[in-house]
């Protein structure tokens, strides 16, 4: 059923064949690829492995396929080191230079990315709140921030280095700005998220203002506020290394990449690039499981159990 | 409308007061400090009315910024290196080059996910984990990298708000192939249409209002994309050059004005895309 739509897969077999005459290499690279990906076709088709952590298996097959073919690509075609070096060799290089990746790490992404966020999020969270409680505020407020948050924030990044220096504060101000007005708009529109009825039954209670936003408005609005925080992760990620760019102290990811790539040492810009990936993809993954141990009542939510 | 429109202006008003008000605050160490090397006191009011003239401000004032916004585009010739029209330009054909490449492919790759089971188990998950390379901080070596194989000019640039934009398109789209439900499907099936009827029929007219909602978000990430991959290149030309050398030199107000001149570009090109869409979906009966 699965397999019988994927009709272009027999169009790649033919134009491996063709590339068989070509060149050997192409071949070898093709050739491994369709095995991957006939694989990754059955996988597809088996019914045990649909749920529970068998549902893994297709990305993770995905994946090391990408890895295996980037390696061959660079070993067979001999590409220069300082073009694309290899995964095996990024992989060597974050084992010898641990501490550098380390100090780096906690420079931009703790210091910098981290209490930014914290700030950023909380600042914007308590300006939803005002924003909700003044209907002239959320009508004149709301639009500025949808469109502020549409435009280049990062470009506000040599400004504030200019104005806080050039260590983890003016990063943790680019990080401020850039994650606040997707937390503010998510937030604003989340509060207004619980329908009528409810909050009509809220009043039947003689509900305080207070009480209904507690009880029903803020659970209600919690879906589109984690919608804002999973989105401000990578932001702050993006905003602390690329802040980095224009003034850093000789430490942290943005410094180490826009070095390392003067020197030509591409292997240690992968290197901190994985680092930054793992990095954002946990805190990401992080805000994402705090999400769901508290909006465990969400539709979206619930669907993903069964 | 008024009732729109006046929330907003009030706003916009606020906003203004407050920078006039920061720009005094932030300005006025330099005064008094010049004031002090030349052993003079200075009142209130001279300190007000020198920041709002400084050449270098800590914070320029907003007409500052807006003269030099007329100066660099309305008095100096278009071709001219240091017109912002000039280097908005380069941004732009960046932008709307990444923009139509990250579009193409967040559509092909959408429809192959709606349509094919493989794809949508083994490449989404990697779709999303892509987004988690902050590739906005890997420019420079793209940049770089691609120059070192003799790939320069616009395509880098244009490769990185690619990669920015089709993310949100993909996302969107396999939403808007997804929406059609299972009765439409089905009623499809009645008349026995083909796949190929079913997918141009009814699953992309019913994608088009995921796919501008996307569209607004791909378009404002290729502009960032296209300014950030700017940066490295040595501050040749474009609004992200210009940027970068108003933060070497100090030219706070070369800074600002290409940071507005990126705000109304976005503005303008977000506009654009829902005037578009607000035509398109008339046009389709899904707007009044």
């Amino acid at each position: 059923m699965a397999a019988s739509r994927d009709v272009p897969f027999f169009g790649f077999v033919a134009v491996a064949l063709a590339t068989l005459g070509l060149d050997w290499r192409l071949s070898l690279i093709v050739v491994v690829w369709l095995a991957a990906w006939g694989l990754n076709i059955w996988l597809a088709s088996v019914r045990g492995l649909q749920s529970g952590p068998g549902r893994l298996a297709a990305p993770a097959v995905f994946g090391i396929t990408l890895l295996v073919l980037w390696e061959l690509t660079v070993r067979l075609y001999d590409v220069p080191g300082v073009i694309l070096p290899p995964p095996s060799a990024i992989a060597a290089r974050i084992a010898v230079s641990g501490s550098i990746l380390w100090a780096d790490f906690v420079q931009t992404f703790v210091k910098g990315a981290l209490s930014g966020y914290v700030m950023g999020c909380g600042a914007a969270f308590l300006t939803a709140l005002a924003v909700d409680r003044f209907d002239f505020l959320r009508r004149g407020l709301l639009p500025v921030g949808s469109f502020i948050a549409a435009l280049p924030i990062i470009g506000t990044a040599p400004i504030l280095v200019m104005w806080f220096g050039f260590d983890w504060h003016s990063k943790a101000a680019v990080v401020v700005v850039m994650v606040f007005f997707p937390v503010l708009v998510n937030t604003v529109q989340g509060l207004a998220a619980a329908d009528a009825m409810s909050r009509d039954l809220m009043r039947t209670y003689a509900a305080r203002p207070g009480q209904s936003l507690r009880k029903l408005r803020l659970p209600a609005a919690l879906p589109f506020v984690f919608n804002g925080l999973k989105i401000s992760t990578t932001l702050a990620l993006i905003g602390a290394i690329v802040a980095e760019f224009f003034g850093s102290p000789t430490v942290g990811m943005g410094f180490r990449i826009s070095t390392s790539v003067g020197k030509l040492a591409l292997d240690m810009v992968w290197a901190e690039i994985t680092i930054a990936a793992l990095a954002g993809s946990l805190f990401y993954g992080s805000v994402a499981l705090v999400e769901k141990r508290l909006t465990f009542w969400h539709p979206s939510q619930r669907g993903a159990r069964n | 409308m008024t009732g729109k429109v006046m929330p907003v202006l009030a706003v916009v008003a606020a906003i203004l007061v407050i920078w006039y008000a920061s720009a005094v605050w932030m300005n006025a160490a330099w005064t008094q400090a010049q004031a002090a090397r030349a052993g003079t006191t200075v009142t209130v009011s001279e300190i007000v009315a020198d920041a709002m003239v400084q050449a270098r401000p800590r914070l320029p004032a907003p007409h500052q910024v807006a003269v030099e916004l007329w100066q660099t585009t309305v008095e100096k010739r278009v071709t001219s290196k240091r017109s912002l029209v000039y280097h908005g330009w380069i941004t732009l054909s960046a932008t709307l080059l990444g923009f139509a490449i990250g579009t193409g492919m967040g559509v092909l790759l959408a429809v192959g996910i709606v349509h094919s089971r493989t794809m949508d188990i083994s490449v989404m998950p990697w779709a999303i984990a892509s987004q988690t390379i902050p590739i906005l901080a890997i420019a420079p070596m793209i940049i770089v990298v691609l120059n070192s194989v003799g790939v320069s000019g616009l395509l880098p640039k244009a490769l990185i708000s690619a990669y920015l934009s089709f993310f949100p398109v993909v996302v969107g789209m396999v939403k808007g192939l997804r929406s059609p439900d299972a009765s439409q499907v089905d009623l499809l099936k009645t008349y026995s249409a083909s796949g190929g009827q079913v997918f141009w029929r009814l699953r992309l007219p019913a994608s088009l209002p995921y796919l501008f909602t996307s569209l607004k978000v791909a378009v404002a990430a290729s502009l960032v994309g296209a300014i950030v991959g700017e940066l490295p290149t040595g501050a040749v030309a474009g609004l992200g050059a210009r940027l970068l050398a108003g933060s070497y030199y100090g030219q706070t107000v070369q800074i600002w004005s290409a940071l507005i001149g990126a705000a109304i570009l976005a503005g303008l090109l977000v506009g654009l895309i829902g005037l578009l869409q607000r035509v398109t979906l008339r046009r389709m009966g899904l707007l009044r």
